[in-house]
Formats: C-alpha cells, structure tokens, sequence
C-alpha cells in the first residue's frame, strides 16, 4: 500500500488571491521600469537589433577567407593545392604558375595564377585552414559571408581573398615568414646547396 | 437645442471618437512594446518610412498602422456553410455597444461659456449658457452602462455561432457564460456605489467625490476608492473578466479553442473584434476612473482654481475644466497600463475556476459589500442626521 501524502496546504493569505497577485505585478513592474527607463546599457533586455547592433564574435570565429600576405604584398600562397585537396565542398580552384626565371623565388616556389573560392559551395569546415603548410589561407576575417542576391558575388577571386584584412586590421600573420635569400631561411638556397 | 448645443454635442463626440480610435492602436502599440519590457525584449520598433535619409520608426508606433493595412487588404472569408448575415453583423454588436458607452462618460465639469476667462470666487454660482463635457447627460447613466456594456455578449456569441465551426460555437457559448455570471457582480459591486454617491448620473457620482468632506472646507475630498474600496476590487476584477483578456481569456482560450470564438474571422471583421477588446480596456478603465478615482478630479484643484489648505492661487475657468479633462486622461492611461501590466503577469484560469471565482467568491463578497453600505449609512444617517 502506497502511503497517501496529502497537497501542501494553502493558506488564508494566498488563497485570497490579492497578496500574491502584488507579488507577481511587484516582479513584472520591476523588468518594466528597469527597462523602460534606465539607459540601454543598464536594462535587461537580451535582444539584439541585428543588422544595427552585432554580436561580438568568438576569436576563433570562421568567417570569410583570406589570403594573407608576405612583407612585399605578394600572397603567401604557394600553390601546393593542400587546401583545395582537403576541402570536403570542393570549393577551391587554383591554377598554378611558375615565376619567371631571375625571379628570387624561381624553381623554389610556384604562385597562384587563379585562386577561387566559391563561398555558396563552402561549408566554412576550416580544414583548408588547417591544411595550409604556409599560414596562407585564413577564416579569421570575424566577417561571415553577407546577403546578397547575384551568384557571382559569392565567387570570390585571388584579389577579393587578398583584399580581406584579418580581425587585427592587417594582411599579415603573426608567424614570420622566411624567403629564400634571407639569413635565417632554413632551407637550401642559391648560395647554399647541397 | 440651439446653435449652441448643437456644435458642442458634436464637438464632444468628435473628441470622445478620437479618444476611443486614436488609444485602441497604441494600445496594441502599448501592449506589444510593455510586454517586450516585462519580458526582457525589445518589440517591435521597425516598421517605418524613409524620409530625408532617416527612418522614421517613431518608437514602432507605426506597426498598427501597418497592421491595419494590412487587415484592410486580407482575404474577408467566410465559412461556407456559415450564416452570412450574422458573421457579418457579430463584429458590429461586438464593437460598437463598447464604444458607446463612452457617451455617458463625463470628462470634466460644466464649462460655462460667459465664464470661461473669469477667474471665480469661491463659492460663486453660475449661470448662462453651459456646456456639460460628457456626450449624453441621461439620467439613468450608469444603468445605461450596463445595458449597452451587457449587448457586448451577444456579439461575440452570434460570433461563435454563425461561423459553423466547434471551436468557435465552444468559444461563443464560453463567452456568453463567462460574461453573463460578471455582469452580475459587476452591478451588484457597484450597487453599493449607488448608495453612498445617492445617485446613478456619473456626473453626479464624480461631483460627490469632488466635494471637501474631511478637514473642513478646505480639506480633503473623498474618492470612491476610499468608501468603497470591495467595491473596486470587485468591478475591476469583473471589469478585466468582461473584456475577455487574460487571466479570464476563456472565450479566446488559445491552448484549448484555436481563437475562440472568432476563430473564423479574418481581415477587417477580425480586426473589429481585436479592437473591441481594447476598446472595451479602455472603458473599464474609464468608468473605474470616474467611479472610484474621482473622474476628472485633480486633488486641491477646486472650480475657483488650486486651493492648498486655505492658500488659493486662481485659475481661469476654461483652464480648470481644460485641467480636469487631462486629469482624467492621465488616470484612464494609468488604469489602462495597470490593466496591461495585469494581463501580461496572471496565468490563466481554468473555466471551472472562473465560475466558482465569480459565483463562490465575488457574488457573496458583492452582496455582502451591499449590506455593510448598507447598515453603514443606516448608521451614519442615525447617529450624525443627514
């Protein structure tokens, strides 16, 4: 036999109605006030006003892409494809090239003639990002990709990509880059071969 | 009725149909943008134009209009096998008794037109052509009331029942009941009123309680709230259960009937209804103003102009009357926002609760305030004489 527990009863003063109809205005008054007539910055109000008011986004944010830069204002890019071959959308098209002979870089590194990136296509994965030997492909613009009602906005080519600063303002990464020709570039140059 | 008389009544009709027309959109406005701040929102606040570059959004004011519109250009549908005439007519019943009880509203004193730039004495009688700022002085008033506020019923019951939908009939039914079982204690709490104020004109009513009755003659007057203070309890709870809205929203009852009884209406004949309800708000709170808040009494503002215990400072007379009539627009906004902040913090009840509130509860309360008024002037009367 299950033992009966008997409802909590009420009292006078709650079934009267009136006592806990105050207290339920006195919480409703409270957010109303506060509200209405204290500045922005003081209410309580969770609502964001989107396209006036912004969220703040997380640092690691995956935004729109973009190609960083070297000092010269060349694309650190060097067109090894590891970006366009991880990516799981296929959103990456790259042509390669060669530098021309005398160039610094010729017969050391390639550049990349074409680089598209087709940003319906992508699914913002961030693996072209982490597939990147060179630090040279970037989602931290903290820009997602804005509205817009024309296909073509959304093909994104090598200047748009390098056009894009990063969330610090810059084209530039915090991981230095070393040119062949330069003191502290590790690997084998003109004047230090095998 | 001379020239006079004529102007004015339409003049006052003109004001009380700007009054009426003008608050039930911002009170759509107003009940959106209270509970977005009750709930920690911001509401609505986008709806505008463009003009010299700017948007003109005016604090989202102009999202009934755009509501509006938008009523005005739905599809009016119509049930197939509903009752064509009565689906059409139901709105009208709904919404216009609401708004005509507006007429025997006073909304400030006589404005006597030879006097109207006077300073007056205190004490001074006046005398020639007068205008009374209340639509209809009938004397039967607050009966009146009663009578065209009662007809309300019957349109949101053809509602349900012309529209050939269960929903609709349950809701029209639940209507019908619930606003039959308050009408009841909503005259019986005032029949107490009608005692001490020893008149049914409204006018009357709020004369009384303008009159200096505690501290001489330059001392305090009573308001209806303080001789009667069940009985406020009582017609506001009745009041806000007549206007169908929650936490006595069972004819609309959104979890159990769809829309209640207008579940069948669209475009314009729906936004008839939804304006009722407001307009209805709106004189409850009116007639609680005028019946229990003094009106269009300003405390210390007398006919000769403000009086602090004995300190007079004179006000002409047309800016006395211009005073009361915005003394009793304050507190019918008030009331209003009282009545919104009311709707958005209560639950609902249960029908079942609903009855046994208003016959268990506030039908004996009523009829006991009653009897104590009773024997309390019975009293007065004896001891003290008329």
């Amino acid at each position: 036999m299950g033992k009966p527990v008997n409802k909590p009863g009420r009292t006078f003063m709650e079934q009267s109605y009136v006592p806990e109809i105050v207290k339920g205005l006195s919480v409703t008054m409270r957010h109303f006030f506060k509200n209405t007539f204290s500045r922005r910055e003081n209410t309580e109000i969770v609502t964001i006003a989107y396209p006036e008011e912004k969220r703040v986004y997380p640092e690691r944010f995956r935004g729109v892409h973009r190609l960083t830069h070297r000092n010269d204002g060349s694309p650190r890019c060097v067109a090894c494809l590891c970006c366009s071959t991880a990516c799981p959308a296929q959103c990456i098209h790259i042509e390669a090239a060669e530098y021309q002979p005398g160039d610094e870089r010729y017969g050391y590194e390639r550049y990349p003639k074409v680089f598209v990136i087709d940003e319906l296509r992508c699914i913002f994965c961030g693996y072209c990002v982490e597939a990147c030997p060179c630090d040279a492909i970037r989602m931290d613009t903290g820009v997602h990709m804005p509205a817009s009602t024309r296909r073509e906005h959304f093909i994104f080519d090598k200047e748009m990509l390098m056009s894009m600063p990063g969330q610090d303002g810059t084209h530039l990464t915090e991981n230095p880059r070393h040119e062949p020709g330069d003191a502290d570039y590790p690997g084998l140059d003109r004047e230090h071969k095998h | 009725m001379d020239a006079v008389a004529w102007i004015s009544t339409v003049l006052k009709i003109v004001f009380v149909l700007i009054i009426i027309l003008s608050f039930a959109p911002v009170l759509i406005w107003a009940e959106r943008r209270q509970s977005a701040m009750i709930q920690d929102r911001i509401g609505p606040h986008r709806a505008g134009f463009k003009l010299f570059g700017k948007n003109i959004t005016l604090l989202g004011l102009l999202h009934p209009l755009a509501d509006a519109l938008k009523f005005v250009w739905k599809e009016d549908f119509v049930p197939p096998k509903a009752d064509k005439l009565l689906h059409s007519l139901a709105p009208i019943i709904a919404l216009v008794p609401a708004i005509s009880v507006f007429a025997v509203i006073p909304f400030g004193g006589y404005l006597f037109l030879d006097h109207a730039l006077d300073v007056l004495q205190p004490g001074q009688l006046l005398s020639g052509p007068a205008i009374s700022l209340q639509v209809a002085n009938i004397n039967v008033g607050i009966l009146y009331v009663f009578a065209i506020a009662g007809t309300g019923v019957v349109g949101a019951a053809i509602a349900g029942y012309s529209s050939d939908n269960k929903y609709a009939l349950l809701g029209g039914i639940r209507a019908a009941g619930q606003m039959v079982s308050y009408e009841v204690t909503l005259g019986l709490a005032l029949v107490g009123c009608f005692m001490v104020y020893d008149s049914l004109i409204l006018q009357d009513m709020v004369e009384w309680q303008r009159v200096p009755r505690i501290g001489g003659e330059h001392g305090f007057s009573l308001w209806g709230i303080c001789v009667q203070p069940l009985a406020f309890f009582l017609f506001f709870t009745a009041a806000i259960a007549e206007s169908k809205r929650i936490p006595f929203d069972i004819p609309e009852a959104e979890s159990e009937l769809a829309a209640g009884y207008f579940t069948e209406y669209s475009g314009m004949k729906f936004g008839m209804f939804f304006m009722g309800e407001f307009v209805e708000v709106i004189t409850s709170s009116a007639l609680l103003a005028t019946l229990f808040l003094g009106g269009y009494d300003l405390p210390f503002l007398e006919d000769h102009g403000f009086d602090f215990f004995g300190n007079i400072i004179g006000v002409p007379h047309a800016l006395v009357i211009g005073l009361q009539v915005l003394t009793f627009v304050v507190k019918l906004i008030i009331l209003i926002w009282l009545q919104l902040m009311i709707r958005w913090s209560l639950p609902r009840f249960r029908y079942d609760q609903i009855m046994a509130l208003c016959w268990k509860l506030l039908l004996p309360l009523s009829l006991l305030n009653v009897l104590v008024t009773a024997v309390g002037i019975l009293a007065w009367d004896s001891i003290f004489g008329k």
